[in-house]
């Protein structure tokens, strides 16, 4: 799940940061994710793994590194969905 | 920019307050929810508090520049507006077509048929914050100096916001400093006109508060943006009573942007690096209609000290 999402970062977020160099921990707003990035990110997140994000998840430190993203995304992507 | 997103339609207070403001001619009702014709009482005292601020602010020798209220449609979408705020955005659409379309649009005119859905889309979208216009014409001139840059404007912006709340016009004047430079140029920037915003609408002699804001991002996208800029302490406002004391107006906002506008328009500081921007607005409207509700709707009987700092 760790590269998947961080394939999504890659993808959608341009950071200065090489992305495969960011640990499962690294803050990704120190890395240069500005807030329009992470609201596209949310959105591409979605629509990979055809969920919504609830409300309560939509701030700042859900997505504040790769391994928060999966934790959160645990939580709400069906089990054996994610690939 | 000041939110305006809260309360969609008027209450009951709003109302009242709204009547009140219509009977005595201080605003003049067109028809429409948000778009009011003003008196000249109202102008005058308008007209005094955006002196005052010139006043507050002239030690810092900003540059005064002034636009229409529209701006260009290709700007408009560079900006980055339509991302955040899609509902509040006002574009101007005109007729481009032949006699024979002529025709069309004066019989669906008459039998009351939609006539708009043929209006084209013109160059020009309606200023939704005083700023926005501006961006490109720093960019444009160029690195910053070293010490950064200040601008005076003033405008007045649209919001696609209908409201009764007299408070939340479709069409009001919003004053600005904008500063561009280093992120601590700007930072100090805003701290200074927080302690100042205060100092001046202290003078006035309405209540007031201090209060971590956001903007009306729009949609579940928004709630982030929403979040994200409440988390940061990007946005403060001045917040005075006007209809509710629960729920008091914003009449003056202090913000960061980060680098934001710097990276959207390619604003470079003397040494290279990204512009950071920050920006103080007051609502003109919004602070004069707290200055009718806090003193009265009869000028004549406004408190001695308050016509002496607007008058002199």
């Amino acid at each position: 799940m760790n590269d998947e999402i961080r394939s999504l970062i890659g993808k959608h977020c341009k950071l200065p940061t090489d992305v495969a160099t960011l640990s499962e921990t690294a803050d990704l707003y120190a890395a240069g994710l500005s807030s329009f990035a992470s609201v596209q990110l949310m959105l591409a997140l979605e629509d990979r793994y055809d969920i919504e994000f609830p409300e309560a998840m939509l701030n700042r430190k859900t997505f504040s590194s790769i391994g928060s993203i999966a934790a959160a995304l645990r939580q709400i992507v069906p089990t054996g969905a994610a690939a | 920019m000041l939110d305006q997103s809260k309360s969609p339609v008027g209450d009951a207070a709003q109302l009242d307050f709204l009547n009140a403001l219509f009977d005595k001619g201080i605003l003049v009702d067109t028809g429409v929810d948000g778009l009011y014709g003003r008196s000249g009482e109202f102008e005058d005292v308008l007209n005094r508090f955006d002196a005052l601020v010139t006043k507050h602010g002239a030690a810092d020798k900003a540059e005064a520049m002034r636009f229409p209220p529209a701006m260009s449609r290709k700007t408009f979408e560079t900006s980055g507006y339509l991302k955040s705020f899609p509902q509040l955005a006002g574009t101007v659409h005109s007729f481009c077509g032949n006699d024979h379309d002529h025709t069309t649009l004066l019989e669906r005119v008459a039998t009351g048929e939609d006539w708009t859905k043929d209006q084209q889309a013109t160059n020009v979208v309606l200023t939704p914050a005083a700023c926005y216009p501006l961006y490109p014409v720093i960019a444009k001139r160029g690195p910053l100096p070293v010490e950064g840059r200040l601008f005076d404007l003033q405008s007045y912006c649209f919001r696609h916001e209908p409201s009764q709340d007299p408070a939340r016009m479709q069409l009001f004047r919003m004053r600005e400093y904008v500063r561009a430079g280093t992120q601590e140029q700007v930072l100090a920037f805003r701290e200074s006109w927080l302690e100042r915003g205060q100092k001046l609408m202290r003078s006035l002699g309405v209540p007031l508060e201090i209060d971590i804001a956001n903007d009306p991002f729009f949609g579940r996208a928004g709630r982030m943006m929403k979040a994200g800029q409440r988390e940061q302490g990007l946005k403060f406002e001045l917040l005075i009573p006007i209809t509710s004391t629960e729920k008091p107006t914003a009449c003056l906002s202090f913000n960061y942007h980060q680098d934001h506008f710097g990276q959207t328009w390619g604003i470079e500081t003397a040494d290279g690096a990204v512009a950071h921007t920050a920006c103080v607005g007051f609502g003109l409207e919004r602070v004069t209609l707290a200055l009718f509700k806090h003193h009265g709707l009869d000028l004549a009987k406004w408190p001695k000290a308050v016509t002496q700092e607007l008058w002199g």
